[in-house]
Order: structure tokens, then C-alpha cells, then sequence
């Protein structure tokens, strides 16, 4: 028989505190601006539920909050079949494992407000590689100051250049698990290219890429650093993403109560569609 | 269904070989007999497993031939040889039902709906899955999941061997009894040549009419479970089959006759051959306590139930003995006998006596 304590609350106790004070003591001030309104002085006043209806009902959250999705949604359509392709095109044994592995590694340890400066030097017309090539080699006009497009394009092209080798980290991981013989059990069986991917190498790497796209859409709904750096949110609001948004109402308006209430609104999606994704892919596993 | 050569196959996993110790597989020539059900039998790393991929094709032998019905298949792929293999642990399609992963193999095949389902249906009640076919087949347990591994092997009646690579290691002793039977007698109702490898000697001698004994990369000896165990061939093969195995002893071969520790041995014929190593090699069930022989001290008794196993030490070296009667006592010396119908010399390994 096992005795049963109540000792093992004391351990959890240090990271109790720890998670109160970098997250929960915040959260809850935030949650606190969000239900007041304050004209300086350090005087707030009750509002309740005004903000959460405002920002709902706002054309500017909804602007911003669909470009967010559109971001999302076309970088996990580029960034999980290419990772998965890479992945599958890498080696599975010999010396040429460590290089690419070191190679795919590389734009992950970039800092990421070192990725924009490196994206907007790279895209200058006059000077930047890539701007100078495609303006005056190609006599393509691209100038993603002036041309939403071009700066829609370049997000997207950076983003996938620094995060499409978290996917292939991750599916090459769940490829190199599958035992050999499933292969060479699948070749006596006749099946073909598509077949081993179908039945064997995606459901192995059903669980590995469920973490990718929960990562790559956790990280890519709150992305804030690179395309501040590189394009500011311009021309225009036409890159303005939710996060960019959220910081230009915080600080740039000083705004705290719809601020604080846009965050919150905006944890919720986050959260509620991780959980939903996560339940979905998991439930026939059990 | 087909006759299965092997001609003068070599193999070595360098890009260049030089000594025989390069090769995991050192010259073998083999002969299986069209429905046959054979065992490769030996410890882990004799070149079983290396023999078993050449064979189905995974591996292609450096030097040698692979005949399947006097046709060269040295070079084909396994999806070309038309043969099916049972891994070591049971690899079934994750996401498909039980009937889709038994229709699979005939599906890729382009076999009409209609055969298809008739067949997976008869194969799916010889293995008695009948009830599962609708299941995911990763819900099943380990013994069923191998059984839907054998079945994909066996839905095809086309195929010209199944081979098993030591198929039972991950099912639970209980129901390795129930699945080996299960094997041997689908074997009986389709008579598809079937070979076995495996390192365990009661799966092997339970479920072949020929072994094929194994050890670093060379055959020892081929034969029926009864040769084996009655008349090996080398020592290795008497010491690895029978528990506990063949009794090796050194001995002195002078004017014809065996010496071992000053005693004449008599043995089941001539000797015919002589060696730098000569050893005496009887099985511990032809051991006999008696009055007088050669001595010896008991140094250990188990009782294993039917019968007694009892090793007694003759100098350097440990005799084993089984004994149905009443055993002796720790500590007791006795003196040993061999029967001599049972007794033989090996010269360097090899078996060195005729039978008289």
C-alpha cells in the first residue's frame, strides 16, 4: 500500500512562485487595465465590459486581426510541406547528417530583431543584394517601402527562411525513428513512393508535426520583432499584424484600457485555437 | 512456391575485403526443397539475418548466387523475387484497419476487389482475426499485430517463401506456445517454403523438418531436429543444442583409442580423422554414474523436474549429467561412464568418429 501526502505541493511550490511573478502578477494587471479607464494621475475609474465590446467591434482589430491570419495561414502552408519535404530529402545516415543538420540549425539561432536588420539590408534597392538584383539585374520593380505586396512578400519569404527549419528539425526527428524494417516491409508488400508516405512516414510524424504546427502557429500569430524591424508595419497599415498593432495602441497611444483588453482578446484566440488543434489531432490516440 | 539455391554465396559489409574475417557470410551452398519449412538456426551475429535479406533481396551478396526454381535472382529486388518476410518486430500500417493492412500487399498488386476480399477473409480466419478486421490495427496487441504481419506474407499465394526473422521475440512467452503452433500449422495447410530464423533451439527444432546451424558466418551442419541433437557434426552445434549442451571434453587420441585423464573412453567407431585440438563430445543424457570409470566430485545437483541435472568435476574439468534415478549428493565422488554408442572424438571442432 501506498501512503498518499500532501509533501509533493512543496516542490511544485518554487515554480509556483517563480510563474506568479513573470506571468500570472502581469497577466493579472493586465487584466485589471482591462476593465478600467484611467485619465492619468494614476486615477482609474470602473469601465467593465466597454473595452472588450470596443475592441470586438472595432474595424482596425479586424483589419489587423485578418492580416494576422493571413500571415499565419500562407507561412504554415509554405513552412510544414516544405519542411516535410526537405526532411525528407535529407540523409538518413553518413557524414552528411551533422552538415545539414548544423546547416538547417544555423537561421534558428539568429536573434530574431537581427533577422529583420538582415532582411532589410538584404531587400534594399540600392543596396541590398536581393533589391539591387531584382530592381536593376531583373528590372523587376521591388520596393517593399512603397509596394505592400513586396512587403508582403518579403515577410513571408523571411519568415519562411527562418522558420522552416524547425519543421524539418522535427520531421527529420519523427523520420529517423521509423525502424528500417517498416521500409523494407513495405517494398516486399509493393508499395509504391506515395504509399510509404501515406501509411508509413506521415503517420509516424503525425505527432512530431502536430508540436511543429502548434509551435509554428503560436510563434507566428505573436510575431512581433522581425517585421517591426523590417518593414515597421508599412507602407501604411498594409503589414500592421496584431501584435504590431497591439504595441502601437500600448505605447505609441498609451492606450492601457483597450490595449489591455485587445491582449487579452488576443491570448484567447491563441489559446483557444492551440487547444482546439491539439484535441483534434490527439483524440483518436487514447 | 519454389526450390530455394544458394551458390557459393559470399558476403561482406567492406568495400574491400581481404581475409576470410572480412565476410559475415563465408561460402555457403545450400539446397531447400520446394514447400519445406527450414530453420536458420545460431547466436546473434553468425550471419542468419545477413543470409535471411539475401535471400529476400533487401541485401545483395558480394560474391555468390540466390536460385529460386534454378532462376537467378541474385540482383532483384525483393518486390520482384515475389517473397514476404515477418520481421522481428511486427510492423503493421499504423492508421489502416486489420483488413486494409491484409488486403494491402494484394491491393499494390492490382488483384481484383472481389479476390481480394475472399482471400484476406480465408487468411483472417486461419489466424483468427476474423473478429478484428474492422479494428485499427495499432489497437492490437503485439501477438495480433505479428499475426497481421504473417498474414500480409500470407494472403499472397503467389509468394515463393515466407521468411521469419526471429518473429516471436516480443511476444510473451504464453502465447509464443500458441503462435508457434499456429505457425506450423498453417504451414501444413499451405505448403509455401517457409524459413526460420531464430537464435532460441526449441523454436527452431518445434517448428522445421531441417536446421540450418550457423555460427560466425559459416553453416556448421544441416539436418533434421533428431540429427542434431543425436549426432552433431561439430562441437559448436552439440554445445549450443540440448540443455545443457554436449559435454566437451580434451583428450589424448593415442594407437587409435581416446585418453581422457588416464582413462580409455570407448567410442561409437573408428576415429578418422586427427586435429591440433581432440575432444571427446558426449550429450550429458548418455552420462552414467557407475561403480567404476572415471572419478569425479558432484559439485552441484538441480532438480528440473522430470530428471536430475547434475555437473560433477573430473580434474579441470565440469561434466554435466541428466539423471532419472536417484540423484547423488553434493560432495560425493562417483565415477563417471560415457555410452560409448553416444561418444564420439571431435578433431578441431569437426566430428572425427565413424559409427561402428
Amino acid at each position: 500500500m501506498k501512503t498518499e501526502t500532501q509533501r509533493g505541493w512543496l516542490f511544485v511550490l518554487p515554480v509556483l512562485a517563480l510563474v506568479a511573478f513573470n506571468a500570472l502578477v502581469p497577466l493579472m494587471t493586465v487584466v485589471n487595465y482591462s476593465v478600467q479607464e484611467t485619465f492619468g494621475n494614476n486615477q482609474f475609474f470602473w469601465h467593465g465590459l466597454g473595452w472588450f465590446s470596443d475592441i470586438l467591434r472595432s474595424e482596425r482589430f479586424h483589419a489587423a486581426l485578418g492580416r494576422q491570419l493571413f500571415f499565419t495561414a500562407t507561412i504554415l502552408a509554405i513552412e510544414v510541406p516544405l519542411g516535410v519535404a526537405i526532411a525528407l530529402a535529407m540523409p538518413r545516415k553518413g557524414i552528411w547528417v551533422p552538415v545539414c543538420l548544423v546547416l538547417m540549425a544555423l537561421p534558428l539561432l539568429i536573434p530574431w530583431n537581427v533577422v529583420g536588420a538582415m532582411w532589410n539590408i538584404f531587400t534594399l534597392p540600392d543596396i541590398g543584394l536581393l533589391g539591387y538584383t531584382l530592381n536593376t539585374t531583373l528590372g523587376i520593380n521591388y520596393n517593399m517601402t512603397q509596394s505592400p505586396v513586396a512587403a508582403w512578400a518579403t515577410i513571408i519569404v523571411m519568415d519562411v527562411w527562418h522558420w522552416t527549419s524547425l519543421v524539418v528539425l522535427l520531421a527529420y526527428a519523427g523520420l529517423i525513428s521509423i525502424p528500417e524494417a517498416y521500409y523494407q516491409a513495405a517494398k516486399i508488400d509493393g508499395a509504391s513512393n506515395w504509399s510509404v508516405f501515406r501509411y508509413i512516414q506521415l503517420p509516424k510524424m503525425k505527432r512530431v508535426l502536430t508540436i511543429a504546427v502548434l509551435l509554428r502557429f503560436m510563434d507566428s500569430f505573436n510575431i512581433y520583432t522581425e517585421p517591426f524591424v523590417l518593414t515597421g508595419g508599412g507602407p501604411g497599415n498594409s503589414t500592421t499584424l496584431l501584435s504590431i498593432d497591439l504595441v502601437k495602441v500600448a505605447l505609441g497611444q498609451f492606450d492601457l484600457g483597450p490595449a489591455a483588453a485587445m491582449s487579452l482578446i488576443y491570448f484567447a484566440i491563441t489559446l483557444a485555437v492551440s487547444w482546439l488543434f491539439y484535441t483534434l489531432m490527439t483524440k483518436d490516440e487514447s | 512456391m519454389s526450390r530455394i539455391a544458394l551458390r557459393k554465396l559470399r558476403h561482406s559489409y567492406m568495400k574491400a575485403p581481404s581475409s576470410p574475417e572480412d565476410y559475415a557470410l563465408k561460402e555457403i551452398d545450400l539446397e531447400w526443397a520446394d514447400g519445406g519449412a527450414y530453420a536458420l538456426l545460431g547466436p546473434s551475429g553468425c550471419g542468419k539475418s545477413t543470409l535471411l535479406n539475401i535471400i529476400s533481396g533487401l541485401l545483395v551478396p558480394s560474391e555468390g548466387q540466390v536460385l529460386f526454381n534454378d532462376e537467378d535472382v541474385t540482383s532483384l529486388p525483393p518486390d520482384k523475387r515475389n517473397i514476404a518476410q515477418v520481421f522481428q518486430f511486427p510492423v503493421i500500417y499504423d492508421t489502416m484497419s486489420v483488413y486494409d493492412n491484409l488486403a494491402f500487399p494484394l491491393r499494390n498488386r492490382g488483384v481484383a476487389h472481389d479476390a481480394v476480399d475472399t482471400r484476406v477473409r480465408e487468411i483472417a480466419e486461419m489466424l483468427e482475426l476474423g473478429d478484428w478486421l474492422k479494428v485499427r490495427a495499432s489497437n492490437l496487441a503485439p501477438d495480433n499485430k505479428q499475426k497481421i504481419s504473417m498474414g500480409r506474407g500470407l494472403v499472397r499465394d503467389d509468394v515463393n517463401v515466407i521468411m521469419f526473422d526471429k518473429p516471436l521475440t516480443v511476444i510473451d512467452p504464453e502465447l509464443k506456445w500458441k503462435l508457434r503452433s499456429k505457425l506450423k500449422e498453417l504451414h501444413q495447410r499451405i505448403a509455401v517454403t517457409m524459413i526460420y530464423v531464430t537464435h532460441d533451439q526449441t523454436e527452431a527444432l518445434t517448428f522445421a523438418d531441417q536446421v540450418v546451424v550457423m555460427q560466425d558466418g559459416v553453416v556448421v551442419q544441416i539436418g533434421t531436429p533428431v540429427e542434431l541433437f543425436e549426432r552433431p557434426q561439430h562441437t559448436f552445434v552439440g554445445h549450443f543444442i540440448g540443455s545443457p549442451g554436449m559435454n566437451i571434453l580434451p583428450c589424448e587420441v593415442s594407437g587409435g583409442r581416446a585418453v581422457f585423464r588416464g582413462h580409455p573412453v570407448a567410442l561409437e567407431g573408428p576415429i578418422t580423422g586427427s586435429g591440433a585440438r581432440m575432444e571427446i563430445g558426449v550429450r550429458p543424457e548418455f552420462v552414467k554414474i557407475e561403480s567404476e570409470g572415471i572419478p569425479a566430485v558432484i559439485e552441484r545437483v538441480a532438480d528440473i523436474g522430470r530428471h536430475t541435472v547434475v555437473e560433477a568435476r573430473a580434474g579441470d574439468e565440469t561434466v554435466n549429467a541428466i539423471i532419472s534415478s536417484e540423484p547423488p549428493q553434493v560432495g560425493e565422488e562417483v565415477h563417471l561412464g560415457f555410452e560409448p554408442a553416444q561418444t564420439r572424438v571431435y578433431a578441431d571442432g569437426w566430428i572425427a568418429t565413424e559409427k561402428g
